[in-house]
């Protein structure tokens, strides 16, 4: 509805024409209708071909609710939050602190450190499966030097989700990093200057100054860690494929084993539908709660 | 007290060496994997073996030099650059339209519509990924490079609207007032003043979505079948499967399809992590 007020206003409409709809259509077909066709689908039972015709309610929820392996896949995604909020962050901020400054050598730290961020995650799985391998790997090495038996961290159901979480722990830790040290740059250096003027320690100042600036920037830095747990996959993938006896699933590697694998499409979209709505409740929520004072 | 100032007197500043020490652990830590899988791809598999942290006591040139003669490597390279160039340029294109209208032209419903797109930067592709197959095989696209790219595009478009929308609304609004009343259209604005005005933000919208796409499997996984569409990351997980336990090999396939990452990650630093970053202030 465009409210014709000055001459140009007919630019305006083709403007609006023109420019808007190749985004929208894009968006609403490949974005937002399959989110409404997963709901959908999720109530068939249904293997993709043909139509979906076998109504069957809820059922694919209660499946999906009592299958151990998404339980199991569930508390992993949590697990993942849990070391990212007690190692990751940590280790970032940490190394945000040291490396913020000017110093020789510093830049090239902050780039080797961010790389790992954008190796492919397949990559980054191989490379890691490499290095856990029994035979040939980096730890089987060290073990032999001390004439231990080299442990198969992937093979075993007890170590294969904390060989992950070493994993995660290297690829992302470095972009947390660089979330806080472009807002350390960008913090005013004033006030840290005025506590020194009045004889604040430097742990004094950390801890009183600096750590609360960096709250917004701590909250994000949270915000994305579960964000990226919730959408974890592609590095499950080269490492474990979820296995063995399904102890190392996220929730999406999980879909795609039950659900795209077996052409499962009422069952996996069932999945989907609680992972969008795990997603959704967790962002709004998190915004509402904890990121309010900045819009 | 007193053994702070000796140990200052001495030169010795506990807090430095102790900064340093920790500095050289991260750097072990995330060095390590790399490096050995750089070197281990110049190894034969038994001094791989013996000998997996050195150097390489034989230089197996061959490992590399097999690889980058074979037609299967440049075959995933100029899959994945086609998939990928191709959906950042459809993503600047489209983005940058409906960013432009966001930003400039006021309509009934603006608001809602923005929020409508703002609704793509809360779930991840994964959720909807049956849905999206049924979708793209219905179209016919399963197969194709259109099938990858087009979805990607479509999930890549609200983080890019909203970077982009920012950037166009700080051009000054009397620019584009003093151009309509010269007669000047707003396509012609669009086209010759603020897409010029934009190209650091372009920059940075391509090279996220270039990266994004350049390392996606998901999809790409979904929605092709044939070797000669995949991507390398795909690539390279049928590669490890076919030598499986011949590991010098799949270090140097590992290494040499990374290189083109890393040659990016060198030219373009501040473009990628000014771009990864700044995506994540305030979608």
């Amino acid at each position: 509805m465009i409210m014709p007020r000055k001459p140009y206003d007919a630019g305006k409409l083709s403007a609006l024409l023109l420019f808007l709809p190749p985004a929208l259509l894009l968006f609403t077909v490949f974005v937002v209708m399959p989110i409404g066709e997963a709901a959908w689908y999720s109530g068939f039972n249904w293997n993709g071909f043909g139509s979906p015709k076998n109504w069957i309610g809820w059922d694919n929820y209660r499946f999906v609710f009592d299958n151990k392996a998404f339980g199991t896949a569930f508390k992993n995604n949590l697990l993942i939050i849990v070391v990212s909020l007690l190692v990751q962050l940590p280790l970032a901020l940490s190394l945000a602190l040291i490396l913020a400054r000017a110093f020789k050598g510093a830049v090239m730290l902050r780039m080797l450190f961010f790389m790992p961020y954008i190796l492919a995650e397949i990559a980054t799985g191989l490379i890691f499966s490499f290095i856990y391998d029994g035979d040939y790997g980096l730890l089987a090495a060290i073990y032999r030097h001390f004439d231990a038996q080299a442990p198969h961290l992937l093979a075993s159901p007890d170590t294969s989700m904390l060989a992950i979480l070493l994993v995660i722990v290297w690829k992302y830790f470095g972009f947390h990093m660089m979330l806080f040290i472009a807002a350390l740059q960008g913090m005013d250096k004033n006030l840290v200057e005025a506590a020194r003027v009045d004889g604040a320690s430097r742990w004094q100042i950390l801890r009183h100054i600096i750590i609360p600036l960096l709250y917004p920037t701590i909250k994000l830095s949270i915000f994305f860690a579960i964000i990226g747990s919730l959408q974890l996959f592609d590095l499950i993938m080269p490492l474990t494929r979820g296995g063995p006896a399904d102890s190392s699933h996220t929730m999406v590697s999980f879909l795609y084993n039950f659900g795209v694998m077996r052409m499962r499409v009422g069952f996996g979209s069932a999945v989907g539908v609680i992972l969008f709505v795990v997603c959704v409740t967790f962002a709004f929520s998190y915004k509402k709660w904890f990121m309010r004072d900045e819009d | 007290m007193k053994t702070e100032e000796a140990f200052s007197e001495s030169g010795l500043d506990w807090a430095a060496f102790l900064k340093a020490l920790y500095l050289l652990g991260v750097v072990l830590f995330v060095a390590t994997p790399l490096v050995a899988t750089v070197l281990g791809g110049f190894k034969s598999l038994g001094e791989l073996r013996t000998n997996p942290f050195g150097l390489p006591q034989v230089w197996e040139w061959k490992n590399y030099t097999d690889i980058l003669l074979s037609r299967r490597y440049w075959q995933l390279l100029q899959n994945s650059l086609i998939i990928s160039t191709l959906t950042v340029i459809l993503t600047l294109i489209t983005a940058s339209m409906a960013a432009f209208v966001f930003a400039h032209i006021s309509f009934f419903g603006r608001t809602m519509m923005l929020n409508y797109i703002t609704m793509g930067l809360l779930f991840p592709a994964a959720t909807a990924i049956l849905p999206l197959f049924i979708k793209v095989r219905d179209l016919g696209l399963l197969d194709h490079y259109l099938g990858v790219i087009l979805p990607q595009v479509a999930f890549s478009l609200a983080m890019s609207i909203l970077l982009l929308r920012r950037f166009f609304k700080e051009l000054p609004e009397e620019l584009l007032e003093a151009a309509l009343v010269d007669g000047c259209s707003y396509l012609n604005f669009f086209r010759y003043v603020t897409l010029p005005l934009s190209r650091p933000i372009l920059a940075t919208v391509g090279t996220i979505t270039f990266v994004h796409s350049w390392n996606a499997y998901l999809v790409p996984l979904v929605m092709l079948n044939s070797d000669s569409q995949y991507p390398w990351p795909m690539g390279i997980m049928i590669y490890q499967g076919e030598f499986s336990a011949e590991w010098h090999l799949i270090l140097a396939f590992i290494t040499l399809t990374l290189l083109p990452t890393i040659i990016l990650f060198l030219f373009a630093q501040k473009h990628i992590v000014a771009g990864l970053t700044s995506g994540a202030v305030k979608g």
